[in-house]
């Protein structure tokens, strides 16, 4: 064979083996929190609160609060993300210095570690606001921490619209907003969709801002808006440093139930990302 | 038609109602100036066409009479445009007003990712004109030659329409607002001969009750539908190399392809230019 035969093989193998390892981590980890956790999977694991006895703990609590941060957190971030989009693409004047200040730091709050937020949740929501430790706080502190992406993802779909759609509008006399509302956002819809979804993921897995800003590890009763509460994650943490061996089985199941939420909304995001993608 | 009915037809008109009249028209964008120094009169119920070479500012000319470059921040408009004896550039005056009195159909046809029903109806709707909606669409659609076609699957998305008919359809779209005017940016140069065709025998039509301006890189296409022409040209200057449209000629079509008066017209309609 040839030396340069040989090259291309030897890069293939190499681009094979990158994939590999990725792949590799992920089956080792799900096979291992399969193992351990399927026995404890069951409905006791859904409806029952924590317990000091294994047998009949259950994380019914903290997945609850779990989904009731997604909906709060999906009811303040797609408004706020959607209309800053709006604006930035269809309403700033780019030669403003304001506007690109605005640009800059949208991209930088993206950067921003998690625990930042959390920090700031503290300072600003618990006891600034003084909301206290609540589910509110941390819905709100979740949404801050995903509204950049969500702002990122409902841009870019916006200015996937080709502009002739916005052209041909207005030259029927539509006004800019009747532009917006009729013809940009409804064909931006499924991107935005996707973006969102894909951020409220994101943010169903975080765990550093909600102890910044105290979800508490043990709560035995259901969660209220106003109330105290821990979230799923958390609740993994705190079965994890119980000392008898049972809890970390029923971590492990807990890890399931984490990762079967994600892995639906990932999957939904994809569904309707191929479900609306448009050729134009 | 033939060139000596246009050519009846177009002395009539220089007579008749002026609907557009541009005085000293000047574009820029920023700095450059796309098109300088324009003076002509729009007849009603006339084909006039704008021709000339790529970047002589025809297309930035057109956009001027339904305010579209509004739309654009660097652009600038000086000197005149009276519609119907009216500043079209006045300050009381409201360019989505404009838009819904002037329509326009652009150069690539751009369909709403809609259905062929909602396309129509968009205007309409924007506008809250009144009336029943159904026939407005189905009237829009037979003025646009388009009705026999689509009749059957108006709710069916427009974007699966050949590219012909997407263009009819956005035609369509403009006449279901019932405007005054219509402008239409080289129409056909993104359409096959047949299509083109189709297109040209629709403007004959239209013109008994519009008034049409038209924007041709063809010059065949002008002599065929435009009672009037307007032939424009790139003036280049010497010490910076900048490009700036005039108006070389502006007469009856006949006029202009047979006997121009100017030797620039005559280079580029004879094709020994552009």
């Amino acid at each position: 064979m040839s030396s340069r035969a040989l090259k291309g093989g030897a890069f293939k193998a190499l681009l094979l083996l990158s994939l590999t390892i990725g792949f590799l981590m992920l089956v080792v980890l799900l096979v291992d929190v399969f193992r351990d956790g399927l026995p404890y999977l069951d409905m006791a694991l859904l409806t029952n609160p924590p317990s000091s006895d294994p047998d009949i703990a259950g994380a019914r609590p903290a997945i609850l609060a779990t989904l009731y941060i997604g909906v709060l957190l999906l009811l303040f971030v797609v408004p706020i993300g959607v209309g800053t989009a709006v604006y930035l693409e269809e309403y700033a004047d780019r030669t403003k210095w304001y506007n690109r200040l605005l640009e800059i730091n949208i991209q930088n709050l993206a950067a921003v570690p998690s625990i930042v937020y959390g920090i700031l949740g503290l300072a600003f929501l618990v006891r600034g606001l003084g909301l206290g430790r609540v589910l509110l706080a941390g819905a709100m502190i979740l949404t801050l921490l995903v509204l950049p992406t969500v702002i990122i993802a409902a841009r870019e779909a916006i200015r996937s619209v080709p502009d002739s759609i916005r052209q041909g509008a207005y030259a029927l006399g539509a006004t800019q907003w009747q532009v917006v509302s009729r013809q940009v956002l409804p064909a931006a819809i499924p991107g935005i969709a996707t973006g969102s979804i894909l951020a409220l993921a994101r943010a169903i897995g975080e765990t550093a801002p909600l102890i910044m800003i105290g979800a508490v590890t043990y709560i035995s009763f259901d969660p209220t808006i106003l109330g105290p509460f821990t979230a799923l994650p958390i609740q993994i943490y705190s079965f994890l440093r119980l000392p008898q061996e049972e809890f970390k089985l029923l971590a492990a199941a807990s890890i399931i139930v984490l990762l079967a939420i994600l892995l639906t909304l990932n999957a939904f995001a994809i569904w309707l990302r191929n479900r609306y993608r448009r050729t134009w | 038609m033939t060139m000596p009915q246009l050519e009846i037809r177009a002395q009539e008109f220089v007579q008749g109602e002026r609907v557009f009249e541009l005085h000293d028209l000047a574009v820029s964008y920023g700095t450059n100036v796309a098109i300088r120094g324009v003076n002509l009169d729009v007849y009603k119920n006339a084909v006039t066409a704008f021709i000339g070479p790529s970047g002589c500012g025809k297309s930035t000319l057109i956009r001027c009479l339904d305010r579209m470059n509004d739309l654009v921040p660097s652009a600038r408009v000086e000197g005149e445009v009276l519609y119907h004896g009216k500043d079209l550039y006045a300050a009381d005056v409201d360019p989505v007003e404009v838009r819904r009195r002037i329509g326009m159909v652009f150069q690539k046809p751009n369909p709403f990712p809609k259905s062929i029903f909602d396309n129509i109806a968009f205007g309409p709707r924007v506008l809250g004109l009144k009336g029943d909606l159904n026939e407005r669409v189905e009237r829009a659609l037979h003025q646009a030659a388009l009705w026999d076609e689509v009749k059957d699957r108006l709710k069916e998305g427009a974007l699966g329409l050949s590219g012909g008919q997407q263009q009819r359809l956005c035609i369509a779209r403009c006449l279901a607002v019932e405007p005054d005017v219509i402008l239409m940016d080289e129409p056909a140069s993104a359409l096959d001969p047949i299509s083109t065709t189709r297109i040209e025998d629709l403007m004959h039509q239209l013109k008994r009750d519009y008034t049409i301006v038209i924007v041709t890189h063809n010059m065949q296409q002008a002599a065929r539908v435009a009672d009037m022409t307007a032939f424009f040209s790139v003036d280049v200057d010497e010490s910076t190399g900048k490009r700036t449209g005039v108006l070389v000629e502006y007469d009856r079509t006949a006029k202009i392809f047979t006997t121009p008066a100017d030797t620039r017209t005559e280079d580029y309609v004879t094709g020994r230019f552009g």
